[in-house]
């Protein structure tokens, strides 16, 4: 679905690992990396705490991409989290497109406590997928959208 | 009598979706047939009845009844209630045309409930006598005539014509804007028709049920029958009886917060369901038994001890189809009727 | 089959080893079969059935039954003894307090099955061979066996007891079933095609949670779905995106836990075919983590609960699979 509305500004929530991801998006902070504001971040302990209902939750809310990022493999703080959000998302994401939601407003991301500038990238392309698709249809909620 | 000739159903509908709405029974992508509103190419399903009952039209699933909205200490009540407009129903089949008269009976009496009040005042029912009735069917055992339906216009449909008898002002006012489309004709094929069904419905297995025993009388002895804690034991704690059932009208009332505002809606609820009437200290109907015992003890004893003897129940055979352990109403009444 | 069954019933109730019998009891038709639990002699040969119409899986009972009083015999099909096993696994039923016999599975006739073929009125239900022999208001009719059959049992995933205790007739195999030939084709459409094919399907859900509380994997104190915090309120189907949502979590919820045995699809009143949601996953786990069938090997692990360093990264989807 390509949308011509240069104004639309996607909505995306991204959930950040404490350890790795979260401290990669401070970095990008700090390294003054430009990645567009209407991402939000939301912290998490580690990425296998996000329940598939969170991310089809954020949908509901309005968000028009999520976008998950933790430690890379192998990197996990709690040592093995993130293999088991690796398994769970491949089949929430492959879920999501059996039913024809599009797949690209989903993503998985490692991005470690020094990747600041991978943070960046990462948003910034996430951001750019997502606006070509427009806004979520597919899984929204209307009694959400405010009138 | 009023009559159309099947070829010119239609533009009946036609005629009637140019005024007002109309909903029909239409064959869904599962194979069943559900109420949709009729638009060009739409056509009447077969089937004997829809899956979800005509209650929906006059206590939908879920409804909006108010929104709220807080700006600093200023809370705002914003009535959700659209301008209803009118609307005709064609294809209610006798059962599910008397359970209104039991839906009245609930939500008609004071306090009214004015959602439903205007949503039965702006709708036109033209219901269909039943020609071929299932083996799940006994609405005789409650007094309906499938032959002979009620609503505001009844109808008999054969094999090469549709008849119409007008039956309250609603009824008569929807003849006469149709005009010309309807021509006076001889009620013969009717009466035909009508005698031939009424030899089907005599072998309906469950019509003549012995109901004696259901009364007020015997409340407490039902109530505390041993014999509920076999019918209910395979019980799932669903809710498809509740919700494929044309005269359950309990529901519940929720707020959703939508981010920007209070959404106050209410849904059906099912006595089934483990958080039905949930208070502080939890539910009062502890385990599924006594869920299972208040869904039938409603409709067979509590509902006619109030309502002069007229049973929660229209024989419509949903349940009987759609449970999915096959237990049901009938099963009930049978094994509890024993204890005479 | 049935004879046997009740007779051996009997003789363990006669000497001990059981106290309760849960199988099937008759209806009204043949074809209303209700999950009954017996207790004496002349309860099992007043009601007590088996024949190709007794569809309920009988597992899920099971973990409340085996947390009574003695022990509990259960007569368990092929598809039950793998959701047993499942159970068994997740400590969810006391084993030594339920006496398992396997019974074999000529695949079950299907009521909803039958009367979409436009058989109405059905009075009495007869498999007599590959044919089924039905009697209805409006005359006999009768249609073959294979045409009677729900999905299910059409693509029978395997003919084998898991687990029993005794088996009474012959041991099966595990078939090569077609299983996955509707999620295949599923996949190979566009998205827009999928959307409005799940669309078409999901929104005649009434909410019922049939699916939910007869599944032998849901077996949660309190289901998600029942926290009014959940932000999805249990019983209204409010809009798209509840339904929508339900379903997701409902089969992601059994993910690598489901075996597969089709009740959900069997009690949705709306026809809504269901195990198609289920057996995506169950395809996608096969493909992706190596054949995993639950219920199969009570020692494996579940593939959501276990992974290796070389597993595939979630972007694998965005290559994979049909049109894009």
């Amino acid at each position: 679905m390509q949308v011509n509305n240069s104004e639309f500004k996607p909505k995306i929530v991204a959930f950040c690992c404490n350890w790795c991801s979260y401290a990669g998006a401070d970095l990008a902070g700090t390294n003054r990396l430009n990645y567009p504001a209407d991402v939000k971040i939301i912290r998490v302990p580690c990425s296998c705490r996000v329940n598939p209902m969170f991310i089809l939750r954020a949908f509901q809310r309005g968000a028009d991409g999520v976008i998950l990022c933790g430690c890379h493999p192998g990197d996990c703080h709690y040592t093995t989290g993130n293999y088991y959000t690796r398994r769970r998302m491949t089949l929430l994401f492959s879920m999501l497109d059996y039913l024809g939601i599009e797949k690209e407003r989903t993503r998985v991301e490692w991005v470690s406590a020094a990747e600041g500038a991978k943070f960046a990238a990462t948003m910034n392309d996430f951001v750019e997928t997502v606006t070509k698709l427009g806004e979520n249809k597919r899984l929204e909620d209307l009694r959400c959208k405010e009138k | 009598m009023l009559k159309l000739p099947i070829a010119k159903l239609d533009e009946f509908f036609a005629a009637i979706a140019a005024k007002e709405t109309l909903y029909l029974p239409v064959d869904n992508e599962g194979g069943q047939a559900q109420y949709k509103e009729w638009k060009e190419g739409v056509s009447l399903s077969r089937a004997l009845n829809t899956v979800r009952s005509a209650k929906d039209f006059f206590f939908p699933q879920t409804e909006n009844l108010m929104e709220f909205k807080t700006q600093g200490k200023a809370i705002e009540v914003i009535d959700s209630r659209k301008e209803s407009e009118d609307f005709v129903i064609f294809g209610v089949r006798a059962c599910d045309a008397r359970s209104f008269t039991i839906l009245d009976k609930v939500f008609l009496v004071d306090p009214v409930d004015t959602y439903y009040k205007t949503r039965r005042e702006h709708g036109t029912i033209i219901s269909l006598a039943c020609t071929r009735p299932e083996e799940t069917c006994f609405c005789p055992l409650f007094g309906i005539d499938a032959t002979e339906p009620e609503g505001d216009m009844r109808g008999w449909m054969t094999e090469d014509a549709l008849y119409l008898e007008p039956v309250t002002e609603k009824g008569t006012a929807l003849a006469q804007a149709l005009g010309d489309l309807l021509e006076d004709a001889d009620a013969a094929p009717v009466e035909e028709q009508k005698e031939n069904t009424k030899k089907i419905l005599e072998k309906l297995p469950f019509s003549k049920l012995d109901m004696e025993e259901f009364n007020g009388d015997n409340l407490l002895k039902l109530f505390d029958s041993p014999k509920w804690a076999g019918l209910s034991e395979a019980c799932l704690g669903c809710g498809t009886c509740t919700f494929v059932c044309p005269t359950c009208q309990c529901y519940d009332i929720r707020d959703f917060n939508t981010g920007h505002g209070i959404q106050r809606f209410r849904c059906w609820d099912s006595c089934m369901y483990s958080d039905f009437t949930r208070m502080a200290h939890g539910n009062p109907r502890l385990t599924q038994l006594e869920r299972f015992r208040q869904r039938f003890m409603h409709k067979l004893v509590y509902f006619p001890s109030n309502n002069d003897g007229e049973y929660g129940c229209v024989g419509c055979g949903r349940c009987l189809s759609k449970c999915p352990i096959s237990m049901n109403i009938v099963k009930v009444i049978k094994t509890l009727g024993e204890d005479k | 089959m049935q004879r046997e069954m009740i007779e051996r019933a009997k003789a363990l109730l006669a000497d001990g080893t059981v106290n309760r019998v849960i199988g099937w009891k008759a209806g009204e038709f043949d074809y209303d079969i209700t999950p009954a639990v017996f207790t004496t002699a002349e309860e099992l040969d007043a009601g007590f059935l088996y024949n190709d119409l007794c569809a309920a899986n009988l597992s899920k009972y099971l973990i409340k039954e085996s947390r009574k009083e003695g022990k509990i015999l259960a007569f368990l099909k092929p598809c039950d003894t793998y959701s047993f096993s499942q159970l068994l696994k997740e400590h969810r039923i006391w084993r030594d307090h339920v006496y398992v016999i396997g019974v074999p599975c000529e695949g079950k006739v299907d009521v909803d099955t039958v009367k979409s073929k436009g058989i109405t009125g059905i009075c009495s239900m007869r498999c007599d061979g590959e044919t089924v022999r039905v009697e209805t208001l409006y005359g006999e009719e009768s249609i073959k066996k294979d045409e009677a059959m729900a999905d299910r049992c059409l693509n029978c995933k395997s003919k084998k007891h898991v687990v029993y205790d005794e088996l009474m007739g012959e041991e099966g195999d595990v078939l090569d079933s077609h299983r996955f030939d509707m999620v295949e084709k599923l996949e190979n459409m566009t998205p827009d095609e999928r959307f409005a094919f799940w669309r078409g399907e999901l929104s005649r859900c009434i909410r019922c949670n049939a699916c939910r509380n007869v599944c032998p994997a849901c077996t949660c104190e309190k289901c998600v779905f029942d926290n009014d915090a959940s932000g999805i309120a249990q019983k209204a189907a409010v809009d798209s995106f509840e339904e929508n949502m339900f379903h997701i979590i409902r089969a992601f919820h059994v993910a690598g836990r489901c075996t597969d045995c089709g009740e959900c699809s069997r009690v949705c009143p709306q026809n809504i075919p269901l195990h198609l949601l289920n057996r995506k996953f169950i395809k996608d786990i096969d493909e992706l983590y190596g054949e995993y069938q639950a219920g199969a090997d009570p020692d494996t692990k579940p593939p959501l609960n276990t992974f290796t360093q070389e597993d595939a990264e979630p972007s694998v989807i965005y290559e994979r699979g049909g049109n894009k």
